[in-house]
């Protein structure tokens, strides 16, 4: 399991080189995107205002602050579950050059075959450790869509963004696929305890 | 009436409080379990999930900000004495005011919805919102205040089956065991797994909700339910999913359990997930408007 830091926007081969149970510091731009905003971009036809070709997203509705100039200033930024989204990560991928999602609670084994075959990465984030996020986030750069706030468009300014784990690669592997089939193997000898 | 009026604002103020209080700084009895979790994980994204996780409270601590960004749905678990001089139509009003105020004054994020046009309802506050769990005390003259924003993440991993009495406690266990395994990383595990059993469908989740704001360990008082709440809690960290489903030897940190008795045909089971960051903060009341803030119970 080894470790790596990427900065955002990355290419297919950074990609690439992630494997299931790696470890990943995350540089660079990262996208704050979630259930509202991909309606809006898919079930909706709304292309979105922010090129996202080789992008990192972000499930996340953050809690911010607004200041001047229709500047946001981040209060609490943390992690929404991902599984919900999962239907939006083919096309995001195809139509969009999108690279990486990272959220909490994995993708569903649908997400495994689009992955390997457009070169994306599920990360997985600490779901609920907002308060060490919210440090490693340096500046909300830009906002779009804020009439849904707060599930806008974000563009957030990171530094040592992690530790994520890779949890699914472009390679087919998915460690929640893994850990399901191994309980449920280990579900028939606990019934059988019962 | 001036009397009352003034113990509503006490009431208030202690919710704005509580609210607050209990999304920053988690109890120690929590702390202390998600530290026994970090010595006993083995797997290597496990204890890179734990390791983050007690960063994160620390970092929370240092920082005075909230230790997850999903403010919840605040529910309150009131306890009522009969010679509180307020009543409770006005002690909802007063955790209505004092959730709303504290969402603004802070702020916080604010999560309510209309169910159905899914628009903002206010600040953390709508119809029948926050929720309130009453119970009431013969010969007491105070009040205690729980408050325990509860996360939509593991919110959503509920689950409510009516077992029939043929199936029997290894069907109760057997429900817990696939829910927990079938909800995976979604939840942010290692939580509190909640259990109600028996009384109806409706008390069974209701059981099961009072279950996870118990101070994390704590054993139901029938040793029979006890016993279960420690198999269950071993069963469960044998299923392997492990910290965020990412697989490992911690899955749960606690299994609790409430149960009421139930009619001869039921057997209903309720599951109700609590996420890592069990938050919770209580507060006592006196009937003379004395606040006793209480971070343990």
């Amino acid at each position: 399991m080894a470790q790596h830091r990427v900065t955002f926007p990355a290419s297919e081969d950074a990609i690439r080189e992630l494997r299931a149970g790696d470890e990943v510091l995350v540089d660079g731009h990262i996208i704050g995107i979630r259930d509202r905003t991909q309606v809006r971009i898919f079930d909706q036809g709304v292309a979105p205002p922010m090129d996202l070709n080789g992008a990192f997203l972000l499930h996340t509705a953050p809690g911010v602050r607004k200041v001047a100039d229709g500047k946001y200033e981040k209060v609490c930024i943390g992690t929404t579950t991902s599984a919900r989204m999962v239907r939006f990560t083919e096309p995001l991928g195809r139509d969009y050059g999108v690279r990486a999602i990272c959220g909490k609670g994995g993708l569903p084994d649908e997400a495994i075959e689009p992955m390997k075959r457009l070169g994306m990465v599920y990360f997985a984030i600490v779901g609920g450790a907002a308060a060490l996020e919210t440090t490693q986030i340096e500046e909300i750069e830009e906002v779009y869509w804020e009439e849904l706030m707060p599930e806008c468009l974000w563009k957030f300014r990171v530094k040592d963004f992690g530790p994520l784990t890779v949890a699914i690669d472009s390679h087919g592997t998915s460690l929640y696929h893994d850990v399901q089939e191994q309980a449920k193997k280990r579900l028939e000898d606990l019934y059988a305890r019962l | 009436m001036a009397v009352a009026t003034d113990l509503q604002k006490v009431v208030e103020d202690a919710a704005a409080h509580l609210y607050v209080w209990a999304l920053k700084d988690i109890p120690q009895d929590l702390r202390d379990a998600l530290a026994e979790a970090a010595e006993t994980e083995t797997s290597v994204p496990g204890q890179r999930v734990l390791q983050t996780i007690l960063r994160n409270v620390q970092v929370a601590e240092d920082e005075k900000n909230l230790v997850c960004q999903d403010t919840g749905i605040a529910v309150y678990y009131c306890r009522v004495g009969e010679h509180f001089p307020l009543h409770p139509a006005r002690i909802y009003e007063a955790l209505y005011d004092g959730t709303e105020r504290a969402t603004v004054e802070h702020p916080l994020r604010s999560n309510t919805v209309h169910t159905l046009t899914r628009e903002n309802t206010g600040q953390n506050v709508g119809y029948r919102v926050p929720i309130v769990h009453w119970d009431f005390v013969q010969g007491w003259d105070g009040l205690d205040v729980k408050c325990v924003p509860k996360g939509s993440g593991s919110e959503n991993m509920s689950f409510l089956k009516m077992c029939t009495p043929a199936d029997g406690v290894a069907g109760i266990k057997r429900f817990v065991l696939d829910s927990i395994v079938g909800a995976g990383g979604k939840p942010c595990p290692p939580g509190i797994v909640g259990v109600g059993i028996g009384g109806s469908a409706d008390y069974a989740m209701h059981l099961a909700k009072e279950a996870i704001a118990r101070p994390v360990g704590t054993r139901n008082p029938d040793p029979l339910v006890a016993e279960l709440e420690d198999e269950l809690k071993d069963l469960l960290n044998e299923t392997g999913i492990g910290p965020m489903g990412l697989g490992g030897d911690v899955t749960v940190l606690q299994c609790h359990i409430e149960h009421a008795d139930t009619h001869m045909t039921l057997n209903p089971v309720a599951v109700n997930y609590q996420c890592w960051a069990a938050r919770r903060a209580s507060a006592h009341v006196s009937a003379d408007g004395v606040v006793d803030y209480d971070r343990e119970a």
